[in-house]
């Protein structure tokens, strides 16, 4: 961590950082209140805000930084989630295997569609993730053994042996807390590596990178199998947190969810995902405590900032304008 | 034989009800460079419209006729409101943008016309089943709507090939700027290709009312295949939009019918009741897949675009 010092004057500066520090430690105390307060379904509510954060955030670094526009992110979410709800049925309980399974399938999934679909450019690209994702929804739909279009309960959360135990609500809360920190340290080194700044140089100019002596397919490739590892292993945890898989979870709504939630966060802050996942799942959740129709309110403000907000929540915090936006995948 | 031209005939029937959705979604897609997402929920509002107006006038053919006007006054009005701020974005902000209209539309209709869904009642002498031909028996109501969408075909190409609205409408699609330097107010246009969108829409949303139920998510289903079908026509073109459309029909409904006895032959009985299913339900977006990798454009690009 050559640049430390850098960023340590950064964070004196920027109010952006000042929000990340302070939601961050809300996050590693939210258990606390959760106890303290006797309310355990705070404690569900936010895991899956870390989950679709992490999965957000996966979004986003294709998405954001790469300008590949995904709109069939869900079906990692999916892969990853039926990788662990059909090894569980099979006998095949432990984590150990379960997991790792769940990322090697979203890769070898990942590796697949983004050779055939990184061929195409803007809205084509859209629509191919797109099509694959509704073929992977059409295959979970037709495991008639897995429960078909009615989904299968998993009844008992993946097993890590020793103190680990996934049914422990704060120690299952922690888990994903840490693996978000992780995927967000991860994301924030690809970014800032020369690798990082081939794909975002893609993103901006793909022929001028090419010009120069890029093989920008394969580092697009790269990136987003990368991403597919990383979005597979939040099903894993979705899947855990549920304890239940439909091919519902792959719907292409909730693929637009991710999208969603990546653009509302802000796309180019690493923190953005998170910010959106918890102000898209806290939104959603005091609306319909408030109104018997929350998405009378909540459609309209989403379209409201893709209107008029510029980078997301994000970008209004750092009062950045135009740092908005990868513009076509 | 039989089977197959009965078949047949379905196929058509959904590639003339896709073809109606992708119409209006290729125009706006290729005259204003719009992903509409809130497509299906006009189809969506065209159904409820027939359903609730044909049950006050008492007559199928009146509640459908209100019920375009209701989704064309739908549209425009969306198009002023909404829509129109949209263009010149990039296609991030119009999925998320539109993403959120289909959440509000979904919302709005459970809020006028409750959760549970309704049922549009077909008159009786369509309810019947024809001979067509010797000892082939097809619903009355089904031929119905390919006799009606094929006219509605004609008419929209009449429309857009040799009037000087669609003069309008085509040099929209290959160069706004200009078209709006030569004086024709750009604006109105959009707002009036957007509500054509949306009629057809509606129209293909009050025909399918019969024969499936209303209810908050129809279009949603509906709208892929029908961007499928845009995609693998090309962008904008409506010829495009008409051949791919009676493809993707023709081959989910000959999936549908024909895939599983097929597999039946090469592999156990058991695999193929689950193969079948998923496979037949994939088949049209794998042929978007192959035509994207393939041909990007599509099979008849809009030109110079």
């Amino acid at each position: 961590m050559s640049n430390f010092p850098k960023s340590w004057r950064a964070i004196r500066l920027d109010p952006r950082v000042a929000l990340n520090a302070g939601l961050l430690v809300i996050l590693a105390l939210l258990p606390l209140y959760a106890t303290l307060t006797a309310d355990p379904f705070v404690l569900t509510l936010f895991t899956r805000v870390l989950i679709l954060a992490m999965a957000a955030l996966s979004l986003n670094l294709i998405m954001g930084f790469g300008g590949m526009v995904s709109f069939g992110h869900a079906a990692y979410l999916g892969i990853g989630g039926y990788a662990v709800g059909i090894l569980a049925k099979e006998g095949v309980g432990s984590g150990f295997v379960q997991w790792p399974v769940a990322i090697a399938a979203s890769m070898l999934y990942a590796l697949v569609v983004g050779a055939l679909s990184l061929r195409t450019r803007g809205v084509h690209f859209i629509m191919i993730t797109l099509a694959f994702a509704q073929m992977v929804y059409y295959v979970a739909m037709g495991l008639d053994r897995y429960g078909g279009d009615d989904g299968l309960t998993i009844y008992q959360r993946s097993r890590f042996g020793g103190p680990i135990d996934l049914n422990n609500k704060t120690l299952f809360y922690y888990l994903c807390f840490a693996l978000l920190l992780a995927s967000v340290y991860l994301v924030w080194r690809i970014v800032n590596s020369r690798f990082g700044l081939v794909i975002q140089g893609a993103r901006s100019n793909e022929r001028r990178m090419r010009a120069i002596g890029f093989p920008t397919f394969r580092y697009r490739l790269v990136c987003f199998v990368i991403a597919g590892a990383m979005c597979g292993l939040a099903g894993a945890l979705l899947a855990n947190q549920t304890n239940f898989i439909s091919p519902a979870m792959m719907h292409w709504t909730r693929s637009g969810d991710l999208i969603v939630i990546a653009v509302l966060g802000g796309m180019q802050a690493m923190f953005g995902p998170l910010i959106g996942a918890m102000t898209f799942l806290l939104l959603q959740e005091g609306l319909s405590r408030i109104t018997d129709y929350p998405d009378l309110i909540l459609g309209p403000v989403l379209l409201l900032v893709a209107l008029y907000v510029h980078g997301g929540i994000d970008g209004l915090i750092a009062g950045a304008r135009g740092a908005a936006g990868a513009s076509r995948g | 034989m039989l089977y197959l031209i009965e078949q047949l005939l379905n196929g058509i029937q959904l590639g003339m009800l896709l073809f109606l959705l992708a119409a209006g979604l290729t125009l706006i897609f290729g005259i204003m460079d719009l992903v509409n997402l809130a497509h299906g929920s006009l189809y969506m509002i065209g159904a409820y419209f027939a359903a609730t107006f044909a049950a006050w006038t008492d007559s199928f053919v009146l509640g459908a006729i209100l019920a375009i006007a209701a989704t064309l006054a739908v549209g425009m009005a969306l198009e002023v409101v909404a829509i129109r701020r949209l263009y010149g974005r990039n296609h991030l902000d119009h999925v998320l943008g539109t993403f959120g209209l289909l959440l509000f539309f979904n919302e709005l209709v459970r809020l006028i016309w409750g959760p549970a869904g309704m049922t549009l009642a077909l008159p009786e002498q369509m309810l019947s089943a024809v001979q067509i031909l010797p000892g082939i028996f097809y619903p009355v109501y089904r031929l119905v709507i390919i006799g009606v969408t094929l006219t509605v075909a004609l008419l929209l190409y009449v429309l857009v090939m040799r009037t000087r609205l669609g003069m309008l409408i085509r040099a929209g699609a290959s160069n706004r700027e200009m078209v709006g330097a030569l004086g024709i107010n750009i604006k109105l246009l959009y707002t009036l290709v957007f509500g054509l969108g949306a009629a057809l829409a509606g129209f293909a949303g009050l025909m399918q009312a019969p024969i499936l139920t209303v209810q908050i998510g129809m279009g949603e289903n509906i709208l892929i295949p029908a961007f499928v079908v845009v995609i693998i026509g090309g962008i904008g073109s409506i010829r495009g939009a008409f051949v791919a459309a009676m493809l993707v029909g023709l081959i989910d409904t000959s999936g549908r019918a024909f895939l599983p006895d097929l597999l039946r032959d090469y592999l156990s009985g058991n695999a193929a009741a689950t193969l079948a299913p998923a496979l037949s339900s994939m088949m049209i977006y794998l042929l978007m897949a192959i035509v994207l990798v393939a041909r990007p454009e599509g099979l008849f690009p809009a030109t110079s675009k």
